[in-house]
């Protein structure tokens, strides 16, 4: 008897472990699912998070206007942001940016990317010029030294010239004020 | 063979399967459209072949399911370009891809790389294969033990038994007629 009852609590345990490994086992798929699905592929760190920005030295969109270059952007907190004509979210993104460079809480300057002096030019005289400074990057190839893969792109670049945040495609309200807005308070302290 | 005999029926069957061989040749022959234009290939052909492996390693970050070497978005262009600019300036292919991982990090390699980060990515299904194979092997080790285990059949239970095997093998014909009522408790013809 005793023998049998060593056998019997074998199966007894085995029965009440069984289902609870099959529920942790269910948990932890869901929560890989959870958090693979609510991963947008499209949206990629920038690889150059925390690094300084690229050195580059770009032309000025329009002649006669300074150009800008990886110095431009110490000193203070600066939004670079990469734009061209035939981006359409660009349009979308473009009144925020306007807002953004009459309250002054940040430097803006841009980047036309892929795009021609002339098309980009008519772009802004079209919607209006919320930067400080224009660089012309036609070839699109200080973007590649950026990490761009698409328009438009937001980089918070901190006094010291590090990349410190990047929004990838058009910068949404939510995004500006719940994100970008805070961290640049607290890069200017 | 449905079609085959679909077809001699109708027509000279020879000249079908000739036409079908050749169609199907054909086919085999033809391959998608390279992305590659023709201004965009080095004049070595040494190193137009390690451009052209590197950019089928490397994602274009546009249509993010093709290599750069596969798709037509501008942003693959000018990525080739500058593989191919790199490799004319003398760069190993290790030092075009850290390159480009500098800048988009390690996402622009189509084959992820071997490094701590992804050790579970390389190794995950091993693991999980492993632990499976475990996990059964544990199971059915129990599963025979507690067979072994079981406690041998009492008197009464071994009577029973015989009584419903002996049922099972009589002819259905004889057994049907016959009532629960009687039918015979004791086991017979057992040896």
């Amino acid at each position: 008897m005793t023998e049998q009852g060593a056998a019997a609590s074998g199966p007894m345990s085995r029965r009440t472990l069984l289902p609870i490994l099959v529920v942790l086992l269910f948990a932890l798929i869901v929560a890989m699912f959870w958090l693979g699905l609510s991963l947008d592929p499209r949206r990629l760190p920038s690889a150059l998070l925390d690094k300084p920005v690229p050195a580059f030295d770009l032309p000025a969109l329009r002649d006669g206007e300074p150009g800008l270059k990886a110095d431009d952007l110490k000193g203070g907190v600066t939004l670079v942001n990469v734009f061209a004509s035939w981006c359409v979210p660009c349009r979308i993104e473009h009144p925020l940016l306007l807002r953004l460079a009459k309250e002054k809480k940040v430097q803006v300057v841009g980047i036309a990317w892929k795009d021609t002096r002339k098309d980009a030019q008519a772009f802004l005289d079209e919607l209006g010029n919320p930067y400080g400074r224009v660089g012309f990057d036609g070839p699109g190839r200080v973007g590649i030294d950026w990490g761009v893969y698409g328009v438009p792109e937001t980089y918070v670049v901190d006094r010291e010239g590090r990349i410190r945040y990047k929004v990838v495609g058009p910068m949404m309200p939510e995004e500006l004020n719940e994100r970008v807005l805070p961290l640049v308070e607290k890069l200017k302290k | 063979m449905l079609l085959r005999t679909f077809f001699s029926s109708c027509h000279d069957a020879k000249r079908i399967w000739r036409a079908f061989a050749a169609l199907l040749l054909t086919l085999a022959l033809l391959t998608p459209a390279l992305a590659v234009e023709p201004d965009e290939v080095m004049k070595d052909p040494a190193l137009e072949a390690r451009a052209r492996e590197l950019s089928k390693e490397l994602r274009c970050l546009v249509c993010q399911n093709q290599s750069i070497d596969d798709s037509a978005a501008t942003l693959a262009r000018d990525l080739r370009l500058l593989v191919r600019e790199r490799i004319a300036a003398g760069d190993s292919d290790r030092q075009v891809l850290d390159y480009l991982t500098s800048r988009y990090g390690s996402f622009v390699l189509l084959k992820p790389p071997m490094k701590p980060a992804t050790y579970l990515l390389w190794f995950g299904p091993a693991l999980v294969l492993v632990l499976g194979g475990a996990g059964l092997f544990v199971l059915s080790r129990r599963r025979a033990a507690a067979t072994a285990a079981t406690a041998p059949l009492s008197e009464d239970e071994r009577l029973r038994l015989a009584a419903l095997l002996d049922d099972a093998e009589a002819p259905p014909a004889a057994a049907s007629p016959a009532a629960p009522v009687s039918r015979p408790r004791k086991a017979k013809g057992r040896a």
